[in-house]
């Protein structure tokens, strides 16, 4: 490490500590008002949507309609349109599909071959927005369940659709599509130059309108990209500034959302505990795979780890992105995961593995985490004598199922899909390499797919009917089997009462609860998923210092 | 107090309640049983599993893990065995007192007297208690007096009176009539009386899990079914990475070992032992001599931010006491001392003997004498709102009067006295300071002024003090007027008070403090206070009031002591406490057990030089892979026992503010639960790898 690796740590941490918690707290007055305005009135009005509150069934229902028909027609443009030079088979078109609408963006084929420039634009940079908006809607529906009280309503699941996009998404996509462009992303309809090489072979250069979708798939928490290497392509990413901003933007919105959270429930305090849960929880990862990332590998007698990292930006840039893209759900990458240290590897792995909730998708992370704060609080609060409670909403027995059903349905689907690959030769067989290398291959993409990340270990040959079929399973349960028990429990609070805060309450701003929150989330993190990473990327970690070759 | 009350903890320990214990531990081994506690269901099936798999292939290994699986359940079952025995133990006395009674039924009209058995009694019976009867139900006296004897349920020795109409006509089943008799209607059927239900809470068969106790146990589920998904995948994640190294099979990684790891992952800990907690918590309310209607309502106690107070009795001592006389007009000291002394001679209410106390203490010189033959005695009544005393002095009969200001003010009026003029400073001085004045007068002179004053509990002010500490503000009733409540408020520390107050005014009181999201407590015994102890959050009816209060309350206290709210609440905490501390404990312990266990169970795998490769994290360095699995699986068992006296009688809850008992019980049990296990396993290791046992 040189000085020049802390000046660039230092350089991404600067706007995400300055810039990105004063735009979350606009966002909340931008955005935080019950009634709609004018203009939105009558927006709804001419396209016929209900604009009132609506229970948390409601919404519910609105938003699964809302996906299937997106799926529906995302399908239909994927694998009807057969315009694109590697038409996809239908579990390839119906996996992809369902990666978009879940915010998972995994991607089991390559873009530039597989879909045709104005399918890019209307079937995967559409739901990029949608997909990062109903994160942000679901939040808005919690954050008002527990303002409530004695109410049946948690909002308006179009007003927040329209809002987030309208008044956040759109604008920040469009003002860092332009910066890119001006880096040299490219963003034409034209689809292919074909060249002669010096050695006088035909060959063709793929081109798209990648700068419009590369903005949202970086701020959305979306991650897919228009090439198949993602932002490890030169189109997608020519310049230092352009991996610069797209680094930046991946953390910003899921980090400027947790002050939104905040302000919105007029607790700055707490918004910022749990910025710092989530900011130490990161910062360890970076520092444990910068540590090993530095080292040198005995297998290869002593030489520094080198294979597939993109050397125009260096390691250390490397590093920050794949921590950052796991850590929030996004997914994309500039360097390939597979070719990390095994302990670099584990940090991505385990970051995504704890359920997208250090910073994770947008709004989505936030929500997750209140799962998290309700655990911690259930279990830990006991300890002060009081019937635990949150923002003075007492929390109950069907509140705590609620909050079980969304740690166990992404867990328990990354677990079983791990065991399904291992007992079926389809799920062997597609593996690169044997041995714990190959595990974490198996592991990563479940976790990936379950807790709608959608970054790749890469060396998984995922385009088989088995993972195609099983990881979209995966996606499903990893996207609804949490949105479901969070707009429930956002009818539950609503429906409370609101609690006198009084001394006799653990407070949820200390330094002790952000050490309680964390020590549940690792402990909950660590007895969930340590024996399958002991396995994986520990084994394999102390099998290359053994220097052993397989 | 509380040598006494260690005197009984002791006692509770007894050889018998210990072998019933231990006799009930395989009783428990039903299914039906073991199905309500889904931790000690699993931890069973595990057990079954692992004594069919050593069947299989009986060595010394399989064999003890069995034998231990199986005593992690047996120590869970013993330790809610334990803690209903005490419970038991506690109520027996009371519930032999209402077995095998009769019951003489009375028939109002008729004047007749039948004897029936007590299983006969319904509600609505009248009865008649003669001397020497047990009251065999709970019921409200209809017609007479009489003093009972409620030893039997509070302990307390001294009879109390019990009378129909007013406030003390509630009667207890159990309780014996001392003398006279009394007429009483049944207000229970039988099953539901005070005693039952107080059985009830405490034996583990009937107990209903409180809301707190059903929400941590689905959460202990929850957790547990992620475990399972855990162990499973290992399975196969082993076996995979076996075959890759070049094994045909990994031996470790066998349904000993893998059940193994299951139940030292799932938590056996809090799972064994949060009946055990529920339980014990209801009998420590019972020693305090407090019987809830319902475990919700005490653990509804420990969430109580709002305490309502009567002021007499919890606040201030009962009665008022003579704090200083003021003489008026021409009147000397010791001349109104003097008097006041005559007046007050034959004045048996406290008042009256705090009255004659400071006059034996501050009077200087004789005091007066007086002849039997020739002093009459006034008392007190209604109607003149004074007492006093008739002295025949021979020429002349003295007349010496005591009693609220304006009625002697007007006796001296009409005798032809004047009223001093400092009479009216003296008399507003002593209301704005909260007390009460009364005015002496003899021979129709104006001699003084006594100030009563209420006097406030010793030491009522810290606890008010401990308890805004730990988040909860108290509000005082009172009938006094305004002035005399802001001043007795002040001096006693309260946060709000509530003077001139009504049955109604408490009951907006309370019903605005819930509005504002607060959850209230109050103690009450008229039957005027019957709604708001309904409305309450958690309302403590005292024993001695009426039955509407007795049913209105979800709390009744035995002692009848308005300050036992206070120890309620702490109960309560305690109870929540207790679960919480064991639950942190439970999870702490997890992360040594899969230091030992996944080590060993890998073992085998790239061996280089007699060491797997993954034996590096086996930070003990245990003996054998074998007696490491051992080891965690009699440490989790053990703990289970180790922890049985702390769940029965609660984490030590003192008043400490909130945030010094999170550190303090997240460093004991947090902290503490992952430093104890990697300990108490090395040193299990070493145990049993010296016994030979392995």
């Amino acid at each position: 490490m040189q000085w020049k690796d802390i000046l660039e740590i230092l350089l991404f941490a600067l706007p995400l500590l300055l810039l990105a918690p004063r735009f979350g707290y606009w966002l909340a007055h931008r955005l935080d008002q019950e009634q709609p305005t004018n203009f939105e009135y009558n927006f709804f009005k001419f396209f016929g949507f209900r604009f009132g509150p609506q229970t948390a069934k409601e919404y519910f229902k609105d938003l699964l309609i809302f996906h299937l028909l997106g799926l529906l027609a995302f399908f239909l443009i994927i694998y009807g349109i057969r315009l694109a030079t590697e038409p996809m088979s239908w579990h390839l078109a119906l996996n992809t599909a369902v990666s978009f609408i879940t915010n998972t963006n995994w991607q089991a084929y390559s873009g530039e071959v597989s879909l045709a420039p104005l399918m890019q634009m209307l079937a995967p940079t559409v739901q990029n927005f949608l997909s990062a908006a109903t994160g942000m809607a679901v939040m808005f529906a919690l954050i008002r369940g527990l303002r409530n009280k004695d109410s049946n309503t948690v909002g308006n699941y179009w007003l927040d659709l329209f809002r987030s996009i309208g008044y956040v998404l759109l604008p920040l996509s469009i003002f860092l599509a332009f910066i890119l462009m001006s880096q040299g992303v490219v963003q034409t309809f034209d689809s292919v130059i074909n060249y002669v090489t010096l050695e006088g072979q035909h060959a063709q250069l793929q081109l798209g309108p990648v700068a419009s979708q590369l903005a949202i798939k970086q701020l959305g928490t979306n991650g897919g990209g228009h090439f198949g290497v993602n932002s490890a392509h030169p189109f997608e990413n020519p310049t230092a500034l352009s991996n610069y901003l797209q680094l930046v933007a991946i953390l910003f919105l899921p980090i400027a959302l947790v002050f939104t959270y905040g302000e919105m429930l007029g607790r700055r305090k707490h918004a910022w505990t749990i910025f710092s849960v989530m900011a130490s929880i990161y910062g360890i990862g970076i520092v444990v795979s910068l540590l090993a990332e530095h080292s040198s590998n005995p297998a290869l007698q002593g030489m520094p780890f080198l294979e597939g990292k993109e050397w125009r930006f260096g390691k250390t840039a490397s590093i920050l992105w794949s921590t950052a893209t796991t850590a929030a759900s996004n997914g994309s990458v500039n360097a390939m995961h597979s070719s990390l240290s095994p302990i670099a590897g584990m940090v991505a792995l385990f970051n995504i593995l704890l359920g997208e909730i250090i910073f994770g998708g947008v709004g989505a992370g936030m929500y997750g985490m209140v799962i998290f704060i309700l655990l911690t609080l259930f279990l830990c609060g006991l300890m002060v004598g009081r019937t635990p409670e949150y923002l003075g909403k007492k929390i109950e027995a069907y509140d705590m199922k609620l909050v079980l059903l969304a740690l166990i349905a992404p867990s328990c689907t990354v677990l079983i899909g791990t065991l399904l690959s291992l007992v079926t030769d389809v799920g062997l067989s597609s593996r690169s390499t044997s041995g714990p290398h190959g595990l974490s291959e198996v592991l990563y993409a479940w976790g990936s797919a379950s807790n709608n990340n959608g970054s790749a270990f890469a060396g998984l040959n995922a385009n088989t009917i088995f993972y195609n079929v099983g990881l979209s399973i995966a996606m499903l349960i990893g996207r609804f089997g949490v949105i479901f028990p969070v707009l429930w429990l956002a009818q539950s609070f609503s429906k409370k009462k609101i609690l006198a805060g009084n001394a006799g309450q653990m407070s949820i701003e200390s330094w002790m609860f952000g050490f309680l929150l964390f020590s549940i989330i690792a402990i909950v993190g660590a007895l969930t998923f340590f024996p399958s990473l002991l396995l994986g990327p520990v084994l394999e970690h102390l099998l290359m210092l053994r220097a052993h070759v397989m | 107090m509380s040598r006494k009350k260690k005197a009984e903890e002791l006692e509770l320990w007894t050889k018998d309640i210990v072998a019933e214990a231990m006799g009930m531990s395989f009783k428990k081994l039903h299914p039906g049983a073991l199905f309500k506690n889904p931790i000690i269901f699993a931890t069973t099936l595990c057990a079954a599993l692992a004594t069919l798999a050593m069947i299989e292939a009986p060595d010394a290994f399989s064999i003890q893990i069995s034998a231990w699986l199986w005593f992690t359940v047996l120590f869970a079952n013993f330790s809610e065995a334990l803690a209903e025995g005490r419970g038991k133990a506690q109520a027996s006395g009371l519930k032999k007192s209402t077995q095998n009674l009769k019951a003489l039924l009375y028939d109002v009209e008729t004047k007749q007297e039948k004897e029936i058995d007590v299983s006969l009694l319904k509600k609505g019976d009248i009865i008649i208690c003669h001397p020497g009867d047990v009251i065999p139900q709970d019921g409200e006296v209809i017609e007479g007096v009489a003093s009972v004897d409620e030893s039997a349920i509070t302990g307390e020795s001294a009879p109390v009176i019990r009378e129909s109409g007013g406030d003390r006509s509630a009667v207890t089943g159990g309780t014996m009539v001392k003398s006279d008799w009394l007429i009483i209607q049944v207000t229970s059927e039988k099953g539901e009386s005070f005693v039952d239900r107080m059985v009830n809470l405490i034996e583990g068969a009937k107990r209903e899990k409180t809301p707190n106790e059903i929400a941590l146990t689905l959460v202990l589920s929850g957790l547990t079914l992620i475990l399972l998904c855990v162990v499973l995948s290992l399975k196969f994640q082993g076996d995979a990475i076996a075959k890759d190294a070049g094994m045909t099979q990994l031996n470790e990684l066998s349904l000993i070992s893998l059940t193994s790891l299951f139940v030292c992952l799932i938590p056996t800990t809090i799972g064994g032992l949060l009946s055990a907690i529920g339980i014990s918590g209801m009998g420590r309310l019972v020693k305090e001599g407090v019987i809830a209607k319902s475990g919700r309502a005490v653990e509804a106690a420990g969430d109580i931010s709002v305490l309502l107070l009567d002021k007499t009795g919890t606040i201030t001592y009962g009665s008022r006491r003579a704090f200083e006389m003021y003489p008026v007009g021409e009147a000397h000291y010791d001349e109104l001392l003097r008097k006041t002394f005559l007046a007050s001679i034959a004045d048996e209410t406290p008042e009256g003997r705090s009255i004659i106390e400071f006059c034996q203490k501050n009077l200087r010189g004789d005091f007066p004498k007086t002849d039997r033959h020739k002093t009459f005695f006034i008392p007190f009544s209604a109607e003149t709102r004074m007492s006093g005393v008739d002295i025949d002095r021979g020429d002349h009969v003295a007349q010496i009067r005591k009693g609220a200001v304006d009625a002697i003010c007007q006796h001296v009026q009409a005798k032809g006295g004047l009223i001093p003029q400092d009479v009216q400073e003296i008399v507003v001085k002593i209301s704005k300071e909260g007390g009460t004045p009364l005015a002496v007068a003899a021979d129709g002179i104006l001699l003084g002024v006594i100030y009563l004053k209420d006097i406030i509990k010793k030491d009522i002010k810290e606890k008010f003090a401990e308890l805004r500490l730990i988040g909860i503000r108290t509000i005082m009733i009172t009938g006094d007027n305004h002035l005399t409540a802001a001043s007795i408020a002040s001096e006693a520390g309260v946060d709000d008070f509530i003077s001139e107050a009504t049955p109604e005014s408490k009951l907006a009181k309370i019903r605005s403090e819930q509005m504002l999201g607060n959850l209230v407590a109050m103690t009450g015994d008229g039957t005027n206070d019957a709604p708001a102890l309904a409305q309450a959050d958690v309302g403590v009816a005292m024993n001695s009031g009426t039955q509407a209060a007795h049913e209105a309350g979800n709390m009744v206290d035995l002692d009848s002591n308005p300050t036992k709210l206070i120890t309620i609440v702490q109960v309560g905490k305690q109870l929540l406490i207790t679960r919480g501390a064991l639950t942190t404990f439970s999870f702490a312990n997890d992360i040594a057990k899969y230091f030992v266990i996944l080590p060993a169970i890998f073992s085998a795998i790239y061996v280089s030089e007699g060491h797997g490769i993954l034996q590096q994290l086996d930070l003990m360095r245990l003996t054998s892979p074998q007696s490491a699995i051992l080891s965690a699986v009699i440490f989790n068992a053990l703990v289970i026992i180790a922890l049985t006296p702390l769940a029965l009688q609660g984490v030590k809850s003192s008043n400490l503010p909130v945030e010094k008992l999170l550190k303090r019980n997240v460093l004991i049990f947090g902290v503490g639960g992952v430093i104890i296990p990697f300990v108490a396993i090395k040193l299990i290791d070493m145990l049993i790898t010296n016994l030979g046992l392995i």
